[in-house]
């Protein structure tokens, strides 16, 4: 298969969907950084591994559950004394610009 | 311009809140209407080094959906969607991607008519912000402020095939769904509280065409909103449509006072979720055990209990019909089915059920309701009085109905009452006595009007009718 | 230097007091960190009093913990409640989580006295403890050398004689790789022996924690207090743990030692030298050496360079300056969590969740993260194959001795090289141990790495304890 490039566009792309911003210095570093280690990876882009599932834990443990139960008391204090800013108990943040997706 | 020539298809995305104890990963308090951010804890404000771990009973409610839907239950996993939005604590939702809890069902209708049902997947709610410095909305305020009370409550999407054609028939789906999520216990259906909320992707297109650009309608709070909005909606469709213009793929925000929907954000903006395997979970497997267990714990459904009911009042006439599914929706038919069972005629448990039973006031005990329909039938109350009595139970729900009558002063008249009253009434009223002799079967009316009045209201109409007939011989 | 089992029992004794004990290490500490730089904050005043709470238990002849009075030091990624724990990042500086972590709670049951949090690579990215924002550690046997990472804190923090035990956590060999360069012992067990719950996140699917020790006893004798099931990690797993102690006497006669070429493949000279040497102290004590060959493992490196900073970048999107730690305050909320992630991570961190967003971005999925996944499961079968005929690997745990500062910053993938021996481990959900083993032609110390099959920590330990005793002095 051919390897997806990496330009300093597509690093610009994926600083924005990550909330990071990039000087133009860091961009191009960034950019040959990155398209180092997905060269590298080209060793297993490459592998014909169409039998086998993927393995997302070793163990294949199923159905870890809790019951249906109250178990935490309020810890609204401690949290909210921790929050860069709260009015009327709650979080404060600037505006924001569009609604959820 | 009208919709001539053109047909509606709506699809609906519902979410609806499971009504647990506690949250879908953590042990805080699922709770509307608390102070702000005191059902909150480290996983679902997902501080650091906090993990998820699954709520049992939301899995069995999802899965009661599911079967309730004729949906396929099958071994499913979380995934993660990334974005960020502050009101999502971790940047990312838990949620069901491309390995649904349940697929590939259907509902009926209560008119017969079939609904696919494409999925309905667990996910986590979100916080809630409150938008400060201009009319609340998003747009012109400076700040916004979250509470996270309800981030990580559980909820189940169904989303609906884009089988409906009518502003009309979205609703019933609606109303419908609504039903067979309350009587499995998933939810008390509040729409207003936002326990349930509908989205609907509404389209037009010329039958037999293939489907036009969607626009999806947000905000919609009530199961009138919905029909209002999709009429509306469908209209500008067309509208734009003849007046030669494009349909913009886009959400669009119902407003209820305006009656119209307006733009929320155009979907150019694409989003680049990022779903990838939950890592803090493990596979969800619903092993058969389990999955029977849950559906021998299934309730009856609304539309076999209102099957059962058309059942046992042996009619399905038009008014039976309406009656029984007001009786259901309101969840009466219980009380109905055990008067009849006690002996009480169906039909007129289930008018007294429907019409006089209100379930904020307060509802009778199962026997006061069936002694006081039986009371009824027997002729030992009025109608007039039966209603009365119902009314007491309301507040007093175990009381004997025969005290509680004979506090009202509906003391049972005797017979030989009766048949004075009946006597001194025909003695007075000769000329439509002798009329009713004739044949002139309207005057029993009348004659049961005059024991009525000199009984007040104390006779039993069956009885005077059944003394007139004898006496007429 | 005293071990943690003979503290423990020097103060069940009453030959020594826990105070005596903690004010030792505090004035090691305050006598030599200044120069190694392995805590990034100490606890002086809540140790003191638990340790005096140990004295008093003591004098009254109350039960103790198996740690009762030892010192103990935790990587600053372990949620500590009430204590500062920042991950080395500026985002998190000055962040005091509202609970403990699983690991903390064990700890502080079994007795144990935490005297300290320690510095790592910046939310343990990196093989160095250079990606700390808050300085470096430097190497206890050579200040000039680097102590490995991202674990550097508490490797070097036992290292130095400071305490006999700390924890760290290994994602891709942040525990093994520092043990090797700073001489101790240092475990990684099974996926799901340890709860996570409580350590901040960097790959979910890989992170462990984990001991280390100056003793393979030592190393035993934590995992019996803090492995075991937590019902608040659902990748817990929900079992009965070997006997870690017992495996310690067992001696490994008869035991098949598989010597594996792909764990020694570009491994320095004087580094293979103690391998072979290592593997030849096994057979002499009654083991039987295999040449065994998994050419897959080399396959693990781009795995895991896709895997872990995929997950990464969805671990760590939550900092984003709205619920906890740094804000660089904006009008909009937008450019606040873009201002504040900016300021708030270091290069390697921006540089792996970079790297990680575009490995799930849409598009790529597939072909990276998806490969990555799939690779791994090829690494597990071929591990059990290869476990098919030995018992357990034997092989490096690292290619070189501790390298100088600077050496591989500016080179990110030379860097991510130091982790091919330790990365499978992580993938298989394996355990492994790195037990020091002479040192190489610089004096710095080796490592050399057992590893076993899936739950068989107690294997690791019964093989290192025959090779600790054969270690050359």
């Amino acid at each position: 298969m051919s390897e997806p490039l990496l330009t300093t566009a597509d690093v610009a792309h994926v600083a924005k969907l990550a909330r990071l911003e990039l000087t133009d210095e860091e961009l191009a570093t960034f950019t040959d950084q990155l398209s180092q280690v997905l060269e590298h990876a080209s060793d297993i882009a490459a592998l014909d591994l169409d039998g086998l599932g993927p393995t997302a834990h070793p163990f294949g443990l199923t159905n870890a559950l809790r019951e249906d139960v109250v178990t935490e008391v309020s810890m609204r204090d401690d949290i909210l004394a921790a929050a860069p800013a709260v009015e009327d108990d709650r979080f404060k943040v600037g505006r924001i610009l569009g609604e959820a997706p | 311009m009208s919709m001539e020539g053109y047909e509606t298809v709506i699809g609906l995305e519902v979410h609806c809140e499971l009504k647990t104890a506690s949250k879908l990963f953590c042990g805080c308090r699922n709770a509307f209407g608390d102070a702000p951010n005191t059902n909150v804890c480290p996983v679902c404000l997902g501080l650091p080094g906090s993990l998820p771990v699954l709520n049992r009973h939301a899995v069995e409610l999802a899965i009661r959906i599911g079967l309730a839907l004729n949906c396929a239950v099958k071994p499913s996993n979380f995934h993660r969607k990334n974005y960020f939005y502050p009101d999502m604590p971790k940047d990312y939702q838990i949620s069901q991607y491309d390995e649904p809890l349940n697929e590939g069902g259907s509902l009926e209708l209560p008119d017969g008519t079939v609904i696919g049902i494409t999925r309905a997947h667990m996910e986590e709610d979100t916080g809630k912000s409150t938008h400060l410095g201009s009319s609340g909305r998003i747009h012109g305020a400076e700040n916004s402020l979250i509470d996270y009370n309800r981030s990580g409550v559980p909820l189940v999407e169904i989303v609906s095939e884009p089988d409906m054609r009518s502003g009309v028939q979205a609703r019933a789906y609606a109303a419908e769904l609504r039903a067979i999520l309350m009587a499995v216990g998933a939810t008390d259906g509040r729409l207003e509280e936002g326990s349930m909320r509908i989205d609907a992707n509404v389209s037009v297109r010329k039958p037999g065409k293939p489907f036009g650009t969607r626009c999806e309608i947000k905000n919609l709070n009530s199961l009138r909103s919905l029909q209002r909005a999709i009429e509306y909606e469908a209209q500008r469709q067309v509208n734009l449509l003849e007046a030669g213009e494009r349909i913009a793929q886009e959400t669009r925000h119902w407003d209820e006072a305006a009656g119209r929907t307006g733009t929320m954000r155009s979907k150019e903006e694409a989003y680049d979720y990022r779903y990838f395997p939950e890592p803090d979970l493990v596979p969800l497997v619903p092993e058969e055990d389990w999955l029977a267990e849950i559906a021998a714990s299934m309730p009856a459904l609304p539309k076999q209990r209102r099957q059962n009911l058309l059942d046992l009042c042996g009619a399905d006439d038009q008014a039976t019909k309406d009656l029984v599914a007001t009786v259901v929706d309101r969840d009466l038919d219980p009380l109905v089915i055990e008067a009849t069972l006690a002996g009480a005629p169906a039909a007129l448990a289930l008018a007294r059920a429907a019409n006089e039973l209100d379930a904020t006031a307060g509802l009778p005990s199962g026997p006061s309701f069936a002694r006081t329909v039986a009371l009824e039938a027997s002729g030992t109350l009025s109608a007039t009085q039966a209603k009365a009595v119902l009314g007491v139970l309301a507040t007093r729900p175990t009381d004997d109905p025969e005290a509680v009558a004979k506090e009202l002063g509906f003391e049972q008249l005797s017979d030989d009452t009766l048949l004075t009253t009946i006597a001194a009434v025909l003695e007075a009223n000769p000329e439509e006595w002798a009329r009713y002799r004739d044949g002139d079967d309207k005057l029993a009316q009348f004659f049961i009007g005059k024991v009525m009045a000199a009984t007040k209201g104390k006779a039993n109409g069956k009885a005077v009718v059944a003394e007139l007939v004898a006496r007429r011989g | 230097m005293t071990t943690a089992i003979e503290l423990a029992a020097a103060i069940k004794r009453g030959e020594r007091s826990a105070v005596s004990v903690a004010e030792e290490a505090f004035a090691a500490i305050s006598a030599r960190d200044g120069e190694i730089h392995a805590f990034l904050s100490l606890g002086q005043d809540h140790a003191m009093e638990a340790a005096a709470r140990v004295d008093a238990a003591v004098a009254q002849g109350a039960p103790l913990g198996p740690l009762a009075g030892v010192p103990v030091a935790l990587k600053d990624n372990m949620c500590t409640k009430g204590w500062e724990t920042t991950c080395a990042s500026k985002i998190l500086e000055g962040w005091k989580p509202p609970y403990d972590g699983t690991v903390v709670e064990r700890l502080h049951a079994a007795g144990a006295i935490v005297v300290g949090k320690t510095n790592l690579d910046e939310f343990a990215m990196g093989s160095s403890t250079e990606n700390s924002a808050f300085g470096p550690t430097r190497n206890p046997h050579d200040l000039t050398k680097v102590p490995g990472g991202s674990s550097g804190g508490s490797a070097a923090a036992v290292a130095a004689g400071f305490v006999p035990l700390s924890f760290g956590s290994d994602t891709g060999g942040s525990i093994r790789l520092p043990a090797a360069y700073c001489g101790t012992v240092g475990l990684k067990p099974s996926y799901g022996f340890i709860s996570r719950y409580g350590l901040v996140a960097f790959a979910s699917s890989l992170d462990q924690i984990g001991p280390f020790t100056t003793t393979v006893a030592d190393a035993a004798l934590s995992m019996e207090v803090v492995a075991g099931y937590d019902p608040k990690d659902a990748t817990s797993i929900n079992e009965a743990m070997p006997d870690f102690t017992g495996a310690l006497s067992k001696g490994v006669e008869g035991l098949k030692v598989g010597v594996c070429a792909d764990l020694l493949d570009g491994a320095a000279p004087d580094v293979a030298r103690r391998v072979a040497e290592a593997a030849a102290v096994l057979e002499a004590a009654g083991a039987t050496l295999v040449e065994v060959a998994v050419p897959e493992l080399k396959l693990g490196l781009s795995a895991y360079y896709l895997l872990a900073p995929a997950e990464a970048s969805s671990n760590l999107a939550r900092y984003d300056g709205v619920r906890f730690g740094l804000r660089e305050e904006r009008d909009d909320v937008v450019a606040m969590n873009t201002a504040t992630r900016t300021a708030g991570f270091g290069a390697e961190v921006k540089r792996r969740i970079m790297l990680g967003t575009y490995a799930l971005s849409a598009g790529y999925y597939d072909a990276y993260y998806g490969k990555a996944q799939k690779t791994r499961t090829l690494i597990l079968h071929a591990l059990d194959r290869a476990y098919e005929s030995v018992d357990v690997l034997l092989g490096a745990t690292t290619p070189t001795t501790a390298f100088g500062f600077g050496d591989k910053v500016a080179d990110p993938m030379s860097m991510y090289l130091s982790d091919l021996f330790t990365i499978p481990s992580n993938l298989a959900g394996h355990p492994a141990i790195s037990v020091p083993f002479g040192t190489g032609d610089d004096a710095m110390p080796i490592g050399v790495q057992v590893l076993a099959p899936g739950k068989r920590d107690d294997l690791c330990l019964q093989v290192a304890a025959v090779l600790e005793a054969g270690a050359p002095r």
